[in-house]
């Protein structure tokens, strides 16, 4: 592109600081990441496959942010529309409570959960009341749930409130006034457009929930997610090398999940992602 | 059936935000709380915020210390880079972007493993607070570029250069009074992201300290941890009353930019 008032040799160098730092402290960093977790001829990466700890760590990962991502999208989904359709007394209120949790780190996440459900909890205390038996579930895979759950419906619900906003109110009068129900209209008409929009807030949402390690810290749950193993093997076992080895999965994973929706939902994803 | 259908759904909203919204009441009713076992009435009290203070202040003060830093690099590297990217070409700024972004979409954890492999035993940079900041400005710069380019690209900034140009004015006059004047609107929503992401950053931060660089949300795990429910709320509250102003304010221009582009 011949641009004289900003010449392609200037723009390097405009381009140049960022891209140095970025490349000796993360390219350089994650490229040693990936010659320690190869040491000792790929040992690492053998265990993990043979060993069934490392394979159930991983498959509960996988299960568990699956569930958080359907549930967070179904929900967002339903709260979005309604938000960005209506206009009621509260609404602005409404949206500030759901979008508020944004800026939470994952250790504060847990902490909230800790209220709702921990032994001194909400939950528990009314649970005491009405049935005269405790109930605490936030140190179980209940409570990661619901953690996860915490810290992704306020990024779910601004995505899925931009993609309706933009939609085109004609498409659904015309559906109606052609004699679709209610039903219909979501299904055919709503669903299709905000498409892109879900897959890239659910890929989003995954990608989060697989490397979501403050929550996890929290709770100090018995369940094994992966960045809790890959925490303990490098704090407790001194492991850097099965550390590193889970750790390139783990990112390769995350990175593979946004490149995919990228290329399914093209522009649109990538631009909320 | 449209009745019963908006009802559910209001039903459905209003249960997803009270399940946000009420953990963080009554964590900010426990930090004041003189026992929250036996409730309310047990009487409003300071005395886990002063204990907080004695305990943490400095934690909290060198996440302030870092969160600054951190802002004041990323303006170096991120405003410039941003501009540039918006005036090459597509494919050139898309896979700078994408690389630029790859440290928030792969786990802090990886990152943080990274920079510890590599760095770790330059014991001097290991255990200083720049070892943090450095985490940091990797993690965060993305936003700065994103929020920066993309003000760029909504404007006509070639001809408004132009324009100064056959003015007179050369590039360095140029960017101060035609580009950055016109890019503040973007300078300040990325600012806003970059200081309360690196408030509360954990991720990568939980990795890189050490005993004597804690930051605010290295020391809120600690004090879940290791304190009683009343301690940690009232740490947690500390934590909001910093970060809420700051997302309060970004979502306040959000709206405003909104507005102006209807």
């Amino acid at each position: 592109m011949r641009d004289a008032i900003f010449p392609a040799r200037r723009r390097w160098l405009f381009l140049a600081p960022a891209l140095t730092v970025f490349a000796a402290f993360w390219l350089l960093p994650m490229a040693a990441l990936v010659g320690v977790s190869a040491e000792q001829r790929g040992a690492s990466y053998a265990a993990m496959v043979a060993s069934p700890r490392y394979l159930r760590s991983l498959l509960a990962t996988l299960g568990l942010s699956l569930g958080v991502t359907l549930a967070t999208v179904v929900l967002s989904t339903v709260a979005g529309l309604f938000l960005e359709r209506r206009r009621f007394a509260g609404r602005e209120l409404l949206i500030a409570v759901l979008t508020l949790p944004l800026a939470f780190p994952g250790v504060v996440v847990g902490f909230m959960i800790i209220m709702l459900a921990g032994r001194q909890g909400l939950i528990g205390t009314l649970t005491q009341a009405l049935l005269g038996e405790r109930s605490v579930f936030a140190y179980s895979l209940t409570g990661l749930f619901l953690g996860y759950l915490y810290f992704s419906i306020p990024r779910v619900i601004l995505t899925v409130m931009a993609a309706a906003e933009k939609l085109d109110p004609r498409l659904e009068e015309a559906a109606r006034s052609l004699g679709a129900g209610s039903w219909a209209v979501v299904r055919d008409v709503l669903l299709p457009a905000l498409r892109p929009a879900l897959i890239a807030s659910a890929s989003m949402c995954f990608a989060t929930s697989i490397g979501a390690f403050g929550t996890a810290f929290t709770l100090a749950t018995d369940v094994d997610v992966l960045p809790m193993t890959i925490y303990n093997e490098f704090t407790l076992n001194a492991n850097m090398t099965m550390a590193a080895a889970l750790s390139v999965v783990l990112g390769l994973v995350t990175w593979g999940v946004l490149a995919l929706s990228q290329w399914l939902g093209g522009e649109a994803a990538g631009a909320a992602a | 059936m449209r009745r019963a259908l908006t009802a559910a759904q209001a039903l459905v909203t209003v249960l997803m935000s009270l399940f946000l919204l009420v953990p963080t009441l009554m964590s900010m009713a426990a930090g004041v709380t003189d026992n929250y076992f036996r409730g309310w009435r047990s009487g409003f009290t300071l005395r886990w915020l002063a204990q907080v203070w004695d305990l943490y202040s400095d934690a909290i003060f060198l996440s302030l210390r870092i969160a600054v830093v951190t802002l004041l690099i990323v303006l170096v590297l991120g405003v410039p880079a941003a501009y540039a990217l918006s005036r090459s070409g597509r494919r050139l700024a898309r896979l700078v972007e994408g690389l630029l972004v790859l440290p928030v979409a792969v786990p802090g954890l990886a990152s943080a493993l990274g920079l510890l492999v590599v760095y770790g035993g330059v014991t001097a940079f290991r255990v200083s607070w720049w070892f943090i900041v450095v985490g940091h400005v990797i993690f965060t710069l993305p936003f700065m570029v994103r929020s920066v380019a993309a003000v760029c690209r909504s404007q006509d900034l070639k001809t408004l250069e132009e324009g100064a140009a056959s003015l007179g004015a050369g590039f360095a006059q140029r960017f101060a009074s035609v580009v950055l004047p016109n890019i503040r609107s973007g300078i300040l929503a990325g600012a806003l992201t970059v200081v309360t992401l690196s408030i509360g950053e954990f991720n990568l931060t939980w990795m890189l300290h050490t005993p004597l660089t804690k930051t605010l949300p290295v020391g809120l795990a600690d004090a879940y941890a290791s304190m009683r429910l009343e301690v940690g709320s009232a740490y947690t509250l500390v934590f909001f009353v910093m970060i809420v102003p700051l997302l309060v304010w970004m979502q306040t221009i959000g709206r405003h930019e909104k507005g102006a582009v209807r």
